[in-house]
């Protein structure tokens, strides 16, 4: 191990994790409003919009993530009438194609997250609640809502670092991520370990972060 | 318990024996399998090509028991190094970047660059000669990179990572044009043919190979590339402590190119003679 080789590199991995970390962010983002939503149709009285959510959420947690980015990358790309689409703005862009390709796999995994911690909740306080008289959507932003996220958290946590290792992915659909990065700078000097161990550690710094944020989060909304 | 103990680390130690009795003229050689006609795969999986068919010949010619080792490309030199494999045969150009790490036999093949576009793109019908040598050209090379450089200004151009091309788009003898890199020459095809990006910048043989398979009009723009940034031809990577390997390598390769081995199987596989 060449410390000032891996110090000399440093910088220009430091730069690549902007774009892990901003993707990672915006997927979590756009992710978690895919994951709500899907959660609520799971956990609906419609058969139909029951089953929507359920194959959707069976498709992406049942394919690999790769497998799922360069459907939407190299494969809608050979379909004409998507080329020829306004969608073709968006899915030229290496970058759209990753964030949707993040958002639709941790929305599956979160929608799952979260339509567990809806069905914990106690029957007991929805009563209570609409014993109150409190209308539907004041029971379910008010009462379940909070909750359910409260639930969810330790899951959650577990979801935004799987992510934000997937978002290693964004490297094979040609964006220099901090992956893509590290295997630019080893296909010109050849040494595989120095650059992996420096990059390593900053998606451990990343990890550690996130994983202190939600233990924070958890004391915070500790209800018990 | 003492007695499992040593029963367990003799057995290991006498399975590692097994596996690393190499014979010594056994020889593993790199290849990526992706880089058609220079080494690629038949739908059944099989290793094919111009180079696979060489590495057979040399071999059987150094009286050596080769195997043929899968290696992604920009894991190439490193799998070298680390004794994945002893050779590479992978369409790799001799360069100087890449000799101060590992060793070049000597070249067996003449590769040129070209700047692929889809029929129909502006990058049509430049004003370029039909070929630079970026070391020997002089004036008229330089005179075809100012065009080249006013052509691409602003293009979006993909190349193989951890290749010549990627190399000689970055030296900034064409300008910064946008580079976008690939883990496998198939992947660059793909997004040329999808519009992704405007040109593409490989073997010549990789799109018209490319172009044949697929139906995609595909065309070659501008000059073909050699020398400078672009290697001299491309040779057998070999370790540098493996000066022996080397020697072997070097003898075998005089013997294809005397007896037309090597003009034989690139007019085969490239449809013209591109031995050196």
């Amino acid at each position: 191990m060449d410390l000032d080789f891996a110090i000399e590199h440093l910088p220009r991995l430091l730069k690549a994790a902007k774009l892990t970390i901003e993707l990672t962010l915006l997927s979590l983002f756009f992710g978690i409003f895919v994951g709500v939503f899907f959660a609520i149709l799971r956990t609906g009285n419609s058969k139909v919009l029951y089953y929507i959510s359920y194959y959707y959420s069976y498709i992406f947690r049942g394919t690999p993530l790769l497998v799922q980015i360069f459907i939407i990358y190299f494969g809608l790309a050979q379909l004409e009438w998507i080329r020829e689409s306004f969608l073709w703005v968006f899915l030229k862009e290496p970058y759209s194609c990753a964030i949707l390709a993040f958002t639709l796999n941790t929305g599956a995994y979160s929608s799952e997250i979260f339509r567990s911690a809806f069905e914990t909740i106690n029957k007991g306080i929805i009563e209570a609640a609409e014993g109150l008289g409190l209308s539907k959507l004041n029971t379910f932003f008010k009462i379940k809502l909070p909750i359910a996220i409260r639930q969810s958290l330790p899951a959650y946590g577990n979801e935004m670092i799987l992510m934000l290792k997937g978002t290693s992915l964004a490297s094979t659909v040609t964006l220099l991520d901090l992956t893509g990065v590290a295997k630019h700078i080893i296909s010109t000097t050849f040494r595989p370990v120095e650059v992996f161990i420096v990059a390593g550690s900053i998606y451990l710094l990343m990890t550690f972060v996130i994983h202190n944020v939600i233990k924070l989060l958890e004391k915070k909304y500790n209800y018990t | 318990m003492k007695n499992k103990f040593k029963l367990f680390l003799s057995s290991i130690a006498a399975l590692m024996i097994l596996f690393s009795s190499v014979k010594a003229d056994s020889i593993r050689i790199g290849t990526e399998g992706a880089y058609p006609p220079w080494n690629a795969k038949d739908e059944s999986g099989k290793l094919i090509g111009f180079e696979v068919e060489l590495a057979n010949w040399l071999c059987i010619y150094m009286k050596a028991d080769c195997t043929l080792v899968e290696q992604d490309w920009d894991g190439m030199i490193p799998g070298l190094i680390m004794r994945k494999y002893d050779a590479i045969m992978a369409g790799m150009s001799i360069t100087d970047e890449r000799m101060k790490t590992i060793n070049f036999s000597q070249g067996y093949a003449d590769e040129v660059a070209s700047l692929a576009v889809m029929k129909g793109s502006s990058l049509e019908g430049m004003d370029t000669p039909k070929a630079i040598n970026l070391s020997t050209g002089g004036g008229a090379a330089k005179k075809a990179l100012k065009t080249l450089t006013a052509a691409l200004a602003g293009k979006t151009i993909g190349v193989q990572t951890a290749t010549i091309h990627q190399n000689f788009l970055e030296s900034g003898d064409v300008g910064s044009v946008k580079i976008r890199t690939y883990k496998t020459q198939d992947e660059v095809n793909l997004d040329l043919a999808a519009g992704r990006i405007d040109a593409a910048l490989a073997a010549a043989v990789a799109f018209t190979d490319y172009a044949e398979k697929s139906g995609k009009p595909v065309v070659l723009v501008g000059p073909t590339f050699s020398g400078g940034a672009f290697g001299n031809g491309v040779g057998v990577g070999i370790r540098k402590d493996d000066a022996a390997l080397l020697k072997k390598f070097n003898a075998a390769i005089n013997q294809a190119r005397k007896n037309g081995k090597i003009s034989e199987l690139a007019i085969k596989w490239f449809g013209f003679d591109a031995s050196m």
